[in-house]
Formats: C-alpha cells, sequence, structure tokens
C-alpha cells in the first residue's frame, strides 16, 4: 500500500513528464485557437489583428466546407465497415490450422507496414490507372471499357486503397481476440446442434466485441485525419476533399493561417463529437 | 620613433591589410533548396567545379520534390526562417517577393555574368520596378508536339502556328483504338491544368480578372474555353485524363500513346531522346495555337536562383548564383553531357550556338515560344497582374487548385462546365474578398 510520502514522490518524479507532454500538446492547441480569431497572413505582411469569430463564420460558409465534412465521414464510415467486416472474416481464416500459416498471416498483415504515400501511389499507377494499370488491361481482356477509377469513382477508389492499408491492423486486434476464445465453449454448441452461423453470432461476435470497439476507436482516431492518400491521388478533386485536406488548403496552399485554423478549431470540435458518441454507443463494452 | 616601434606598426598594418584583404574573400556555407529536376541534380554533381573558383564557400544542398519545395521556401521566407542562402524560386514567386523585399536585388552581379544576354521575357518575368529579384536557371514555354507519322497518315500538314480548330480537327484525324489524338493537362492544382488553361484561356479572350479585381469566370470567353477543352478531350483525349498531370502526359506521349501533346517546352528533350521516347525520331513541334485574338496559348515559366533577404552569405550566395546561371556554365554541362542536356531558355547567346541549334532540333520553337509570351500583357484586354499561366497575387495558388478542382470534376464528367464555372467565380470572389481586395 502506497503511502503518503510515496505518493508524493510518485507525482514529483512524473511531474517533468506530465508537463512535458502538457506542454506538447497545450503549446500548439493554444496557437491554433489564437491565430483562429487573427487575420493571419504570411504573404501580406504576418499578423494583421484581431478578427474576432469572423474566420469561424468565413470557414463554416465557405462552399467547400460541409461536402469536405461529408466526405470525411464517409471515408472513415466506408473504411470501418470495410475493415470490420473483411477483418472479421480474415482473423477467422486465419485462426484455422493450415499449412504455410506463418507466411499467410505475413502477407495479410503486409499492408501494414507499406508507408501511406508508397501504398496510393502504387494504387494509383499500377492498379488504377485506366490506360496502363492491372484493372484497364483485365477490363480489356473481357472486352470492358476501362475504368477511369480515381475520377469516376473517387470515393470508393480511395476508401479502397485505405482500407488495404488498415485491414491488417483490423485483422490482428481480431486474432488476437479470436485466439483468446474459449474453443470448449465452441466445442459445447457444435456438440448441442449449433450451426456454424449461430456459432459466429451468438458466440464469436460477442466475444469479439471487445476488440471491434478497439479497432473502431483507434481507426476513427487516425481515420479523421487521413491526408497522404488523398493528396497522392486525387489531390482533394473529384469530391474527395476531407476538413483535413481543406484545412491544409486554407493553410499552406492559400497562405491563411487564421481560416486553416478556425478550421483545426472546428475538426476538433467534430473529433470530439465522433469520440463522444463512440465511447457512448460503442465505448460501453470496455467497462465490461 | 625607433626601429622596433616601426618594426611593430609595420607589422600592425600587415595584419590589418591582410585581414581586410581576408574579409573581400568570399567563404562561408551557402545553404541552397532546390527543386528535384534533372537539371538542378545535375548543378549539384558538378558542385567540384564551383569549388575549384571558390574554395572556401562550401555548398550545402537541400534537394526537395517540387511542392515539398514550395511550401518549404514560403514558410521559410513568410516566417523569416532564414535557414535557406539560395532558394529555387518560380516566376510565380518573384514578383510578389520581391514586392515584399524579400529577395536581395541581383542587379550588382558581375558585368561579365552578361545580364542584357537573358531572354527579355525571362528578365522581366523576374524583374520588379527595374530590379532583378532571381536569375533564371532554365526557361520554358509551352508549344504542341506532335507525331509527325500520324499527321502524315491522317493526311494533314501542322503548321508552325496553328489555331484552335485545326488542333481539334488533327484531333479527330489522329484518333485511333491505340492512339489519343490529344494529351493535356486535366490534373487539379494551380501548376497543373490551371497552367495550361489559364494559357490556353487567354487565346480564347478570356481572363482571371478585370481591371477592378472582379472574378470573369461567368464571362462567355471562359464558357467558350472550357467547353473547347471538355468537347476536344472528351472525344478524343485519353481516359482519365482528369488525372493526367505534366508527367502522365509525358508517360503516354513517350509510349506513343499520343498524336498531339500541348505543353512545357523542355519536355522536347524528353520526347526526344531515343533511351526513354518509343517515338523519338516521329515527332514535330509547332507554336501553340491562337484563335486570331493576337494570343496564343503559351505560358512562360522559369526555374529561378534568388537569395533571401534574410542571408547572412549573401555575397557568396550570390557568387554561386553567378557561376550556375553564367554562359560558363552552360559550356560546362555541354562539355560534360553533350550540348542538348544544357538548361534552356535563359539566354540569347545559347539560341545563336551553333552546336546547340544543331543537336536540339527544338531550340528555334522553344525561343519563339518564350519570346512570344509576355508576362506583363498576357491577355487580350487589359488585367491588373502580372503572369501568363498565374496570377501574381499570394492568394492565386489557393483558390487557382481549387478552381482546378472545379474544372478536373467537370473533365471527369461529375459536374457540368456551367456548374463548374459558376463555383469557380463563387470560390474565387470569396477568395478574393477574404484577401481584403
Amino acid at each position: 500500500m502506497a503511502t503518503k510520502a510515496s505518493r508524493t514522490a510518485a507525482r514529483l518524479m512524473l511531474a517533468p513528464a506530465v508537463i512535458l507532454l502538457l506542454g506538447w500538446m497545450m503549446v500548439p492547441l493554444t496557437m491554433t485557437v489564437i491565430f483562429s480569431f487573427k487575420r493571419y497572413l504570411p504573404m501580406r505582411g504576418g499578423d494583421l489583428g484581431w478578427v474576432g469569430f469572423e474566420n469561424y463564420v468565413r470557414f463554416v460558409n465557405s462552399s467547400a466546407f460541409w461536402p469536405a465534412v461529408q466526405s470525411t465521414l464517409m471515408i472513415v464510415g466506408g473504411v470501418l465497415l470495410i475493415t470490420i467486416v473483411l477483418g472479421v472474416l480474415l482473423a477467422i481464416l486465419l485462426d484455422q490450422p493450415m499449412w504455410g500459416q506463418g507466411i499467410v498471416r505475413i502477407l495479410v498483415i503486409a499492408p501494414f507496414f507499406v508507408m501511406p504515400t508508397v501504398s496510393a501511389l502504387v494504387w494509383k499507377n499500377m492498379f488504377m490507372d485506366p490506360v496502363n494499370g492491372l484493372f484497364a488491361h483485365l477490363w480489356r481482356f473481357f472486352g470492358a471499357t476501362p475504368v477511369s477509377w480515381l475520377s469516376e469513382a473517387s470515393m470508393p477508389s480511395i476508401i479502397l486503397i485505405v482500407s488495404w492499408q488498415w485491414l491488417p491492423f483490423a485483422t490482428l486486434i481480431l486474432l488476437t481476440a479470436i485466439q483468446s476464445l474459449d474453443s470448449e465453449q465452441l466445442e459445447a454448441a457444435e456438440m448441442d446442434g449449433a450451426s456454424p452461423l449461430s456459432r459466429f453470432i451468438y458466440i464469436t461476435l460477442p466475444h469479439l466485441a471487445r476488440a471491434i470497439t478497439i479497432v473502431v476507436l483507434i481507426q476513427t482516431i487516425f481515420l479523421l485525419a487521413i491526408f497522404a492518400e488523398i493528396f497522392v491521388t486525387t489531390q482533394g478533386a473529384f469530391g474527395t476533399r476531407t476538413l483535413t485536406y481543406l484545412i491544409f488548403q486554407r493553410v499552406l496552399e492559400s497562405q491563411n493561417v487564421g481560416l486553416g485554423s478556425a478550421g483545426g478549431v472546428y475538426a476538433i470540435i467534430l473529433a470530439n463529437i465522433l469520440a463522444l458518441f463512440l465511447m457512448r454507443i460503442v465505448g460501453k463494452n470496455l467497462d465490461r | 620613433m625607433s626601429i622596433r616601434t616601426s618594426l611593430g606598426i609595420a607589422s600592425a598594418l600587415a595584419i590589418a591589410t591582410a585581414t581586410a584583404g581576408h574579409a573581400q574573400d568570399l567563404s562561408g556555407t551557402v545553404t541552397i533548396a532546390t527543386v528535384n529536376n534533372g537539371d538542378m541534380i545535375r548543378m549539384q554533381g558538378l558542385t567540384a567545379d564551383f569549388n575549384a573558383q571558390y574554395p572556401d564557400i562550401t555548398l550545402e544542398w537541400v534537394t526537395l520534390e517540387e511542392n515539398v519545395l514550395r511550401q518549404r521556401v514560403t514558410q521559410d521566407i513568410a516566417t523569416r526562417g532564414g535557414q535557406f542562402d539560395v532558394m529555387t524560386i518560380g516566376t510565380y514567386e518573384v514578383p510578389i517577393w520581391g514586392e515584399n523585399g524579400w529577395l536581395v536585388s541581383l542587379n550588382d552581379l558581375p558585368d561579365a555574368w552578361d545580364a542584357d544576354d537573358l531572354l527579355p521575357a525571362i528578365r522581366d518575368g523576374l524583374t520588379v520596378d527595374g530590379e532583378l529579384y532571381a536569375a533564371p536557371f532554365y526557361g520554358e514555354s509551352s508549344m504542341v508536339m506532335y507525331r509527325t507519322d500520324l499527321m502524315e497518315a491522317a493526311g494533314l500538314e501542322m503548321p508552325e502556328a496553328p489555331t484552335w480548330e485545326f488542333i481539334r480537327e488533327a484531333a479527330s484525324a489522329m484518333t485511333t483504338d491505340n492512339t489519343y489524338g490529344i494529351c493535356l493537362r486535366g490534373k487539379a492544382g494551380w501548376g497543373e491544368n490551371m497552367a495550361f488553361l489559364s494559357a490556353m484561356a487567354n487565346s480564347f479572350g478570356a481572363r482571371w480578372f478585370d481591371e477592378d479585381w472582379n472574378a470573369q469566370f461567368d464571362s462567355e470567353e471562359w464558357a467558350n474555353t472550357l467547353n473547347f477543352y471538355m468537347g476536344m478531350m472528351g472525344e478524343y483525349g485519353p481516359p482519365g485524363a482528369a488525372n493526367n498531370g505534366f508527367n502522365e502526359n509525358l508517360s503516354l506521349f513517350q509510349q506513343g500513346r499520343c498524336g498531339m501533346w500541348i505543353d512545357a517546352t523542355v519536355a522536347a528533350s524528353f520526347v526526344t531522346n531515343p533511351d526513354d521516347s518509343t517515338v523519338a525520331d516521329q515527332v514535330g513541334f509547332a507554336l501553340a495555337p491562337d484563335n486570331g485574338l493576337g494570343k496564343r496559348g503559351n505560358w512562360l515559366w522559369a526555374w529561378s536562383l534568388a537569395v533571401p533577404a534574410g542571408s547572412q552569405q549573401t555575397d557568396a550566395a550570390k557568387a554561386f548564383i553567378a557561376w550556375a546561371t553564367s554562359k560558363e556554365y552552360t559550356a560546362l554541362v555541354a562539355e560534360n553531357e553533350g550540348w542538348a542536356n544544357v538548361p534552356p531558355g535563359t539566354r540569347t547567346s545559347l539560341y545563336e550556338n551553333a552546336d546547340y541549334l544543331e543537336a536540339a532540333g527544338f531550340a528555334e520553337m522553344t525561343l519563339r515560344s518564350i519570346n512570344s509570351a509576355d508576362p506583363t500583357q498576357p491577355t487580350v484586354d487589359p488585367v491588373p497582374y502580372t503572369g501568363v499561366q498565374f496570377v501574381a497575387i499570394p492568394e492565386f495558388a489557393g483558390f487557382a487548385t481549387e478552381v482546378g478542382q472545379e474544372f478536373a470534376n467537370a473533365l471527369a464528367g461529375q459536374q457540368s462546365v456551367e456548374v463548374a464555372l459558376e463555383r469557380a467565380q463563387a470560390l474565387t470572389t470569396d477568395a478574393m474578398e477574404s484577401a481584403g481586395y
């Protein structure tokens, strides 16, 4: 049992790390909030004074704002759906005893080690290119007209690329959860005559709930900030401009730091609303 | 005065003189930010030649991809970061930064550097109020590159100065199952599709802004430009053209998939290089098209070297710039790599050099294209801005990229030309209001 002295010592020893981490987080956050209330144009003299909520009003009233929020949510939702459904199926498959299991597992996990920019470039140039891409050749082989994936089906294409990258993560988490499932329970259900589907729905899936929650939470956090894949493939065109991308455009391309910072604050608010929502809906699984 | 005192004073004077002399010697570390284009990589490889002349100057290279370079140097100069002593910047940045007083004037480069030899159009683009703020490393315009064999097979002859109507007719005649009549930029970006479309719009009588800085996308001229472009690309362009920028089109042309390609003059050496191009000996060149309105659809650009005002190594940086953009440097590259590989488009003397003209069949058309572009009067009707394929104001890169996205969406068939123009008008107006125009 910790004494009062040991608790004080622990607090003292932890203090530097806590202060450093708080500073690490608070300094950029505070600066973003300060800039968001300023007319800050680096190419036109820098700080041009306070403007109140003007940047917030302008950002939210811009024609690009709501489509950007919509695109962000579509990408997050689409990728979560694909990675969880396929992740569960792959995890079950990889849990089966099979020849070359180790190699198969490494192959399934491999996409996670590829950098986002590299994978986006590979998908764009080697698979989805409408003239030289693999899909175009396949389409032509079957007598069909090749599809311009990134312009005609831009959103599904981005979701596909990002899902490919995040599927290994989901699979890995879900596989470890499946491996902790008590096999006696499944055997008992099987002996009682439960069909494979019933066993999956009533035993495996509830057992995976906690792992799925972790996948949803972690992936949502990362997917809200998705950038590289869009930058490499569509540069925000064809309705794929997410909130992060819009902020990048406002700050770096338009050199309007104030306006972009206001966007950054909106993004933080959106992320927190989503996080709260997720914690309430799915996060209760973690309490059990 | 004793002998000792005299000797002492003499020694002190000698040391002082030597120190003063040393101070005028150029030394120090010059940090250069540059783009990872082949010509710049070559320059980096020739550092030893520079050091043979200036042994006390150390060159430190920061070589970056074009977009990253732009962001890094812009951030650095806008925040007075002082990371770099020499920056590689384009014709877009120079007038803005020069006017802001962020660049050091290069009017005092040595006489031997020969500023009068610079091509007038390029020099004008880098000059603000009589001060030269950047030295051009290589310059370019745009022109028509076409397949001579396909033209012949189509029974057509490319004029030196074609019209847009002729280009459409030729594109139609050259389109087959395996070849697209015309390849043009469609990828969204101020330096991608908007560079091409702004230059094209100039020849259709369109302009970005009127003299009072009102956006002009609601004009008939812009509608004509975009309808012509979309129509021609839809019928004779490659699939997925809305994703094609300079590199994608270069690759298609080198593979023999394009009948015509209107793009940067520097591409001429790539498409005629037998090591990279399958159609190297079947490429012809013509001036960018026009509509008989007095302006052709070609742009003007120069990658140039400049010294930021915050540099602590101004003299050494200038010495480096004078070396890298000199006639002697051109001769050095020619000696090492051959005349066809020298940085083009900056000096009149290069285009009077028989060796170069013989090695580079595209030289004459490049020069004519560069000389026909006027960054100070880029459009048919007067405008308040400079720049042929861009508007030299800081906000341009931002809103032009967004306009480019609207046009790319239209090219991909996701929205009509009318809607794209309406949105372009709205977002440009919004950005200009936000910038205080």
